[in-house]
Formats: C-alpha cells, sequence, structure tokens
C-alpha cells in the first residue's frame, strides 16, 4: 500500500492527462482532462508551499525553545513571517491595509523591505561572479581560452565604451558578435541543449509513468 | 513612479547596506537583515498562496459555482501534510505522486511536439539574419553554423558510444561551439549582475544621499 498507492496514482494521472492530449479540449470530456488536472496540480503546488512555511516555522520555533545559538535570528524570521503573512490573509473588505493590493501592509513591506534585499541580494553577485571568473579565467587551453576571448567581447559589446572600442579594432565588429556569436553559435549550442534536455525529460516521464523511475518516493 | 518618504529611504538604505556589508565579511547585521529577508520572503508566499490558490481557485469556484471536486485536489493539499508526522508520513507520496505523473504526463507530449519537433525544424531552415540583412553570404554562413552547432553539441552529449573517430572529432567540435557559448552566456549574466550593481549605488547615491542633501 505505501508504495503501491503513489505509483498507481502517478500511472492513473500521467496516462490520463497523455491521453486527453489527443481530443478536443471544448467538444469532449476527456480532452478538458488535462486542464482540471492542471488546476489540481496548482492548488497541490499552492499546499506544498504552505508546507514549506509551516517547516520553517517548526524548526525556527524549536530552535527558540531550546535557546539554540542564534535563537535570536530565528525570532526575528518568525516575527517576519506573521508580520507579512498575517495581513495578507485577512480580508480587505475589513480594511485597505489588509489584502494585497496596492497600499496594504503586505504591499508596504514588499515594496520598502523585500524588494531593495533581493536587488542587493542578486547585485552582489557581481562580486563573487568577478571573483570566480578570475580564478576560473586562465587561458590554459584552446577550449578555457575560447571561453575567456568569447566572455570579454560579449561584455566589451554590451556597454557603450565598450562597443566604441570593438569599432576601433574593426567597425563590423559588434555586429558581427551579434550575428555570429549570439545568433549562431550560442543559439546552435542553446538548441542542441534543448532537445536534448527535452528528449532526456520525455524518456523520464514515460519511466515515471510506467513505474520504472520510483525515486522521487524516497526511501522507506 | 512610486515615491517614498524620508523613513522609507532609510529604511531601503539600511538593508541594502546591511547585506552589502557581508562583502566585507559575515557580521550581526547581515544576519539580522538577512534573517528579516528569510521570513519576509516565506511570509510572501503565504499570502500568495492564500489568495490565488485557496481563495480563487478553491473557494471562490465551490461557493459561487458549485464545483464541490476541488475538495479534491484540497484533500491531496492537505495529505502533503502527513509529512510532519513519523506514522503517516508515507501519504504524503500520493499527492506528490500525482503531481510528478500529471507533470510528466504533459512532458511526454509537450516536449516532444512543443519543443523536439520545432527546434529540430527550425535548426534545418535558413537562419534570418539580424538586423534584416539579406546577404546570402551571410545567411548561408550563420544557416552552416547553426546546423553545425546543433549537430556537434548533441553529439558531445551522447554518451553511449566512447568519443573515438568521426564521433570523437564531432564532440570536440561541440566543445568548441559549447565554449563560445557558455562565454557569451557568462558575460551576459555579469553585465546583469553589475547593472543591478548600479541600480543599487544609484538608489544610495542619487535617492538615499540625494535626499539628505536636497539634491
Amino acid at each position: 500500500m505505501r508504495r503501491t498507492a503513489p505509483v498507481v496514482t502517478a500511472f492513473v494521472a500521467g496516462v490520463l492527462v497523455t491521453i486527453s492530449f489527443f481530443f478536443n479540449e471544448q467538444k469532449t470530456l476527456i480532452g478538458s482532462v488535462q486542464t482540471e488536472i492542471l488546476n489540481w496540480v496548482t492548488i497541490i503546488f499552492g499546499f506544498a508551499l504552505t508546507l514549506g512555511v509551516v517547516s520553517i516555522t517548526r524548526v525556527n520555533f524549536n530552535k527558540i525553545k531550546r535557546r539554540q545559538e542564534g535563537w535570536f535570528y530565528s525570532l526575528l524570521v518568525l516575527v517576519s513571517v506573521f508580520i507579512m503573512a498575517i495581513p495578507s490573509i485577512l480580508s480587505s473588505s475589513w480594511s485597505p491595509l489588509f489584502g494585497r493590493a496596492e497600499g496594504s501592509i503586505y504591499d508596504w513591506i514588499w515594496v520598502r523591505f523585500s524588494e531593495p534585499m533581493m536587488a542587493t541580494m542578486f547585485a552582489m553577485l557581481a562580486f563573487y561572479i568577478a571573483s570566480a571568473a578570475y580564478r576560473a579565467f586562465r587561458a590554459r587551453s584552446a577550449e578555457a581560452t575560447l571561453l575567456l576571448v568569447t566572455a570579454l567581447l560579449v561584455m566589451l559589446w554590451r556597454i557603450p565604451m565598450g562597443e566604441w572600442l570593438l569599432k576601433q579594432m574593426h567597425t563590423s565588429l559588434p555586429d558581427w558578435i551579434n550575428v555570429y556569436v549570439m545568433n549562431g553559435f550560442n543559439l546552435a549550442v542553446q538548441r542542441g541543449i534543448i532537445i536534448g534536455a527535452a528528449l532526456g525529460a520525455a524518456s523520464m516521464s514515460l519511466r515515471i509513468i510506467l513505474g520504472i523511475e520510483r525515486t522521487y518516493m524516497g526511501k522507506g | 513612479m512610486t515615491t517614498y518618504s524620508v523613513f522609507e529611504l532609510w529604511i531601503m538604505a539600511f538593508v541594502t547596506l546591511a547585506i552589502f556589508s557581508f562583502l566585507y565579511k559575515d557580521n550581526p547585521v547581515y544576519r539580522l537583515v538577512e534573517s528579516i529577508f528569510a521570513g519576509l520572503s516565506a511570509g510572501y508566499y503565504v499570502g500568495l498562496v492564500w489568495d490565488t490558490v485557496i481563495l480563487q481557485q478553491v473557494v471562490t469556484p465551490i461557493e459561487t459555482d458549485g464545483e464541490w471536486w476541488l475538495l479534491l485536489p484540497a484533500v491531496l493539499g492537505f495529505l502533503l501534510f502527513s509529512r510532519l508526522t513519523r506514522k503517516y508520513s508515507w501519504m504524503s507520496r500520493v499527492p506528490l505522486a500525482f503531481v510528478i505523473g500529471a507533470t510528466s504526463g504533459i512532458y511526454l507530449t509537450s516536449q516532444l511536439q512543443g519543443l523536439v519537433l520545432p527546434q529540430i525544424r527550425t535548426t534545418f531552415l535558413a537562419q534570418p539574419v539580424p538586423g534584416g540583412s539579406t546577404d546570402p553570404g551571410m545567411m548561408i554562413a550563420l544557416s552552416s553554423i547553426v546546423v553545425i552547432g546543433v549537430i556537434s553539441t548533441l553529439i558531445y552529449f551522447y554518451f553511449s558510444h566512447e568519443h573515438k573517430g568521426a564521433l570523437g572529432v564531432t564532440a570536440k567540435v561541440g566543445i568548441w561551439f559549447i565554449m563560445i557559448s557558455f562565454g557569451a552566456h557568462f558575460g551576459y549574466t555579469v553585465m546583469a549582475r553589475v547593472s543591478l550593481l548600479i541600480g543599487r549605488v544609484q538608489f544610495l547615491v542619487e535617492d538615499w544621499i540625494g535626499a539628505m542633501t536636497g539634491g
């Protein structure tokens, strides 16, 4: 039961969605199954996100209860979760401060706290990327040199001063980068990776539906 | 454009500088702001799920249209919480299997129809030259690069046979293509991050310091 029920569920869901693909969505019941099941998946996904939040709350609550090292930071996490969550789930008909619309507490915190913090976190990656590049970009082989030269050319091409510099070397150099590097070499590799990954995803899907691949269930 | 009060600008500048302080080393101010960020992000999803999933996709359709069968995915969703108990945690596999099975069903058809076949087809068509150039030489060169690049990249990732002889040479060409593409991607990523960094520095200099100096 513990392992059979999930395998049967995955098989039924997978087969129903696959069969549904071959029927008209508007005219047949089986054709509309795919859309309905997708809707169900979104609902379950929502519960999964909530489970994640419950899990964060539980872990941090236990840390505070046991006064473990850094418990104060756990307290901050919990307070932040509730400050953001509680006003957003209260009905906006009670007060314009509730709900998720513009002018609500949720929106205010998001714009004044979360957005600048998120942008700064990503901006900080510029420094780490530069440090990684310093260590990784050594022209030790022909392949590494290709990577280095292309990265430098693209970075120069993306800034006005760099583009001017490239034009000094050859007037058509910026255009060649756009045509041959970005829309030639780069496009070809992306397409190759997309085709390969899609074939892999399709074969893995078949293995899951047929119950050959069961690693998603974990152990026990 | 949103306008901010001086108090709000100070909050935004404080969180920005606190996060940048990590560039020096891990410190209590960074950890304080990091904890707030983690908590707010989790709280953000509670609000999002409550509004877009629970209310819009479960409660409202059941109340207004009588779509009672939507209780079934809600029950499946609740089963996920059995993971929090030791005895019944196996029950959480059922909704998980449902999601994975349904997603596999979608992938099985959509990946082949929506990605593999159209991408192969487009590869063997004449490639349009960016900028609208109709120079046949450019078009032939670009189309050849794309065909050779796609085939050699696919062969590089084909591991069922040892890369020897013709297969080895094609795989080697594939590596060169992949290196050029990764270089281009790296360049693009760096520029995107630098652009974000410029945005934050602009905020600090123009908005925050500007507001203090009356500029």
